[in-house]
């Protein structure tokens, strides 16, 4: 497996600039997820690393040497696709091995049966290898589809949303294959996703993509404690963050449009109007809060509950353990995490200390 | 508004039974959410109660008058579809004002209407647009709009967020659900989605296999599941449903030692449904396992998910019997670290292995 290096990637189709400036580093064995909207760029980061397109400007290099004039099999990377494709005539075996046989690598039927068998072994597949794909349950299908990506080893995985197209239960199972198998065999995976979920559960570290611009590269927690931008912020973590304007008021926060009154966090110096931003879990509904406010709606979701509360003009949203059970209008008591506030310029971007 | 009521309604479809026969009464002012996996049902049971198809069998009354026969137009409800029905060449304020010129109603009644769902759903400013120029949620917006101004007997609402992003869907959620509660119109809502109808539903109807499973309140199908599949489709993860052997008042689960001591309120119903030896399903929901040093139960850390305000831990207790534990996120476990857990006894459910149907505590007389 390899470190991958962007180095100032730019790519423009007729009309749009898909990559401004893009610079980071995939660590060997790193799972690295690029985060963002449609059309962000994300699939372009991809192809370029493949060499399916060519940059207009910049350099891709795999541990350290450059790759920009190698062509896409020189590169020996691994894709991995939105559909997973089997071939359901043939036995569990041959569509692992089918990769292996490709006349390029031309390896010998032993060292691929080596191969076929470690890799069905890791996904816990060996007692089906003799039957056809026609056969196998979608949860077996999916391991075997995994197992044919990872049958190779390329010096790089990429992944373009490779569980978007299954439904829920399937991708929530197949997540934590995938996250499994990298933390275990310690693939170098670039993996791309407008799904934030999927980015901060499986990712190392994510890099979030806007408009062909890199905002943010960190951690999950990074990305979720710390985000460099409203953009950031609004992007992860469901329900969303309470974004509230905010003023400075004699040494402490206050929110305009609601009696919200808040200590400055640490050492911060606000501009006179800026963005306030706390996440749901951070408002805490508790009978002796500090602040009033009513209950304007409530979404049991199972595990936890989105409380909605009206305070002056603001609606917040408050995360509840447990089906909770407030009537419509009813006066309730909140306090709000001091050690977790957000701040942000009119502009978007976070005000550091 | 009005009550629905649903006696032994079925569909078949040549050999293929869409829906068999099914009971199911709507109550004036509620919220009910049709859920199930595609082709489950569910559609095709709002289709028939609007009208769009027609019965095999059986019979539809809404406010207390059989309607089963009656055309769409002649029952006093009001469909909002996925794709957002509109006129392109009308603007919004003309697309929402159709319905009412098209019934005869007079100037002043259409004026006072529109204002009111107008107010309601805050479009003022997009009133003279063309919905080609709205954002998605907009032209949802409007679309609620034009049935609401209608004041029918009821709503009919197919995935009406299914078209809209991530972001709009979650807003638009909360929107609807308040809309309902200041209109208090009976409203039957279709989704895929259990996210959605449990934050939305006064009651879930779940449905699977041309049936349905279980009719509930959220916290109801949440954590009385009535059988296997409720279970497993709410909820995310869904319910944890572990197989094992009950005797003596444990049940053996996967593993080593996994002697698991069932809570006492549960002894009477266990040795009644298996007769005091038999195999079971243990299912308890990711949040009532707790992580503790002298836990009960074993397994090793298999992966660990971080989802920002909480951890989600997949504990292998053996081969493929991977259970869900949801930690604090502030705690990290490699990989194969070995964890002990608790289960919540309040919280501990169990099902059994052959119908698949939740075993009860309490003797169904």
């Amino acid at each position: 497996m390899s470190r991958v290096t962007l180095k100032h990637i730019t790519k423009t189709f007729p009309g749009v600039t898909a990559l401004d400036d893009v610079s980071f580093e995939i660590q060997d064995g790193e799972f690295f997820v690029l985060l963002g909207p449609t059309g962000a760029g994300k699939t372009t980061t991809l192809r370029i690393i493949a060499g399916l397109e060519k940059q207009d400007e910049g350099s891709v290099e795999f541990d350290g040497e450059p790759v920009d004039d190698l062509a896409p099999p020189d590169r020996d990377v691994a894709f991995v696709f939105q559909q997973y494709s089997l071939y359901p005539t043939m036995t569990v075996y041959d569509n692992l091995a089918f990769p292996l046989r490709s006349p390029l690598r031309k390896l010998p039927e032993d060292e691929i049966r080596r191969r076929v068998e470690e890799t069905a072994e890791k996904l816990r597949i060996s007692h089906l290898l003799q039957r056809k794909t026609a056969r196998l349950s979608g949860g077996e299908m999916q391991r075997v589809s995994i197992g044919r990506a990872i049958v190779r080893e390329p010096r790089i995985f990429l992944m373009d949303e490779p569980l978007s197209n299954l439904d829920a239960k399937l991708r929530e199972a197949l997540r934590v294959e995938l996250q499994h198998l990298q933390r275990t065999q310690g693939s170098t995976t670039l993996f791309v996703t407008h799904d934030q979920i999927e980015a901060l559960t499986m990712a190392d570290r994510i890099g979030v993509l806007n408009e062909g611009r890199l905002i943010q590269v960190g951690t999950p927690e990074d990305i979720y404690d710390r985000p460099a931008t409203t953009f950031v912020a609004q992007l992860v973590g469901t329900p969303r963050i309470n974004l509230v304007e905010g003023m400075p008021e004699n040494g402490s926060i206050h929110a305009r449009n609601s009696d919200l009154h808040l200590p400055l966090p640490g050492n911060l110096r606000l501009p006179s109007r800026f963005l306030l931003g706390v996440r749901p879990e951070d408002v805490i509904i508790s009978p002796d809060g500090q602040f009033s406010g009513q209950v304007l709606l409530t979404e049991p979701l199972g595990v936890e509950t989105v409380v909605h509360i009206g305070t002056g003009q603001e609606r917040l949203l408050s995360l509840v353990p447990g089906i909770a059970e407030w009537q419509i209008g009813e006066n309730i008591r909140f306090d709000i995490s001091h050690d977790r506030l957000h701040c942000f310029g009119l502009d978007g971007s976070r005000i550091q200390a | 508004m009005a009550t629905i009521e649903l006696r032994q309604v079925e569909k078949r479809f040549g050999n293929h039974q869409a829906v068999k026969p099914l009971d199911l009464t709507i109550n004036d002012g509620e919220f009910v959410v049709l859920l199930g996996p595609s082709g489950c049902g569910k559609t095709t049971t709002l289709r028939m109660i609007s009208g769009l198809e027609t019965v095999t069998g059986g019979s539809i009354y809404l406010g207390g008058r059989n309607v089963t026969w009656l055309h769409p137009s002649e029952r006093d409800i009001a469909f909002v579809f996925q794709l957002f029905a509109l006129y392109p060449h009308l603007t919004v304020r003309q697309n929402i004002t159709f319905p009412l010129q098209a019934q005869g109603e007079s100037q002043e009644t259409i004026e006072r209407r529109l204002a009111e769902v107008v107010r309601l759903l805050r479009i003022e400013h997009i009133l003279d647009s063309r919905p080609g120029k709205l954002s998605g949620g907009d032209r949802q917006r409007v679309a609620l709009a034009r049935a609401l101004v209608r004041r029918p007997a009821a709503f009919l609402m197919d995935e009406p967020l299914g078209a809209l992003d991530a972001e709009f869907r979650e807003s638009m959620r909360a929107e609807i659900k308040q809309l309902h509660i200041d209109q208090n119109a009976t409203t039957v809502y279709v989704t895929h989605d259990q996210v959605e109808a449990m934050a939305m539903g006064d009651r879930i109807v779940v449905m699977s296999n041309a049936e349905i499973q279980q009719v509930g309140t959220p916290a109801e199908v949440y954590h009385d599941p009535a059988n296997l599949f409720v279970a497993q489709f709410i909820g995310s993860p869904g319910m944890n449903l572990v197989k094992g052997h009950y005797i003596g008042g444990q049940v053996i689960m996967p593993g080593d030692n996994n002697r698991y001591n069932v809570p006492t309120d549960w002894v009477p119903a266990l040795n009644r449904a298996t007769g005091g030896d038999g195999d079971v399903i243990v299912g308890f929901r990711p949040e009532a396992a707790v992580a503790a040093s002298d836990g009960e139960l074993l397994g090793q850390v298999y992966a660990t998910d971080m989802h920002g305000a909480y951890t989600v831990l997949h504990v292998n207790m053996n081969h493929d019997d991977i259970v869900h534990v949801r930690s604090n996120r502030r705690t990290t476990y490699p990989i194969g670290t070995p964890v002990r857990f608790n289960l919540n006894p309040q919280m501990v459910r169990f099902f059994d292995p052959v119908t698949g149907q939740a075993i009860r505590r309490e003797v169904v007389q």
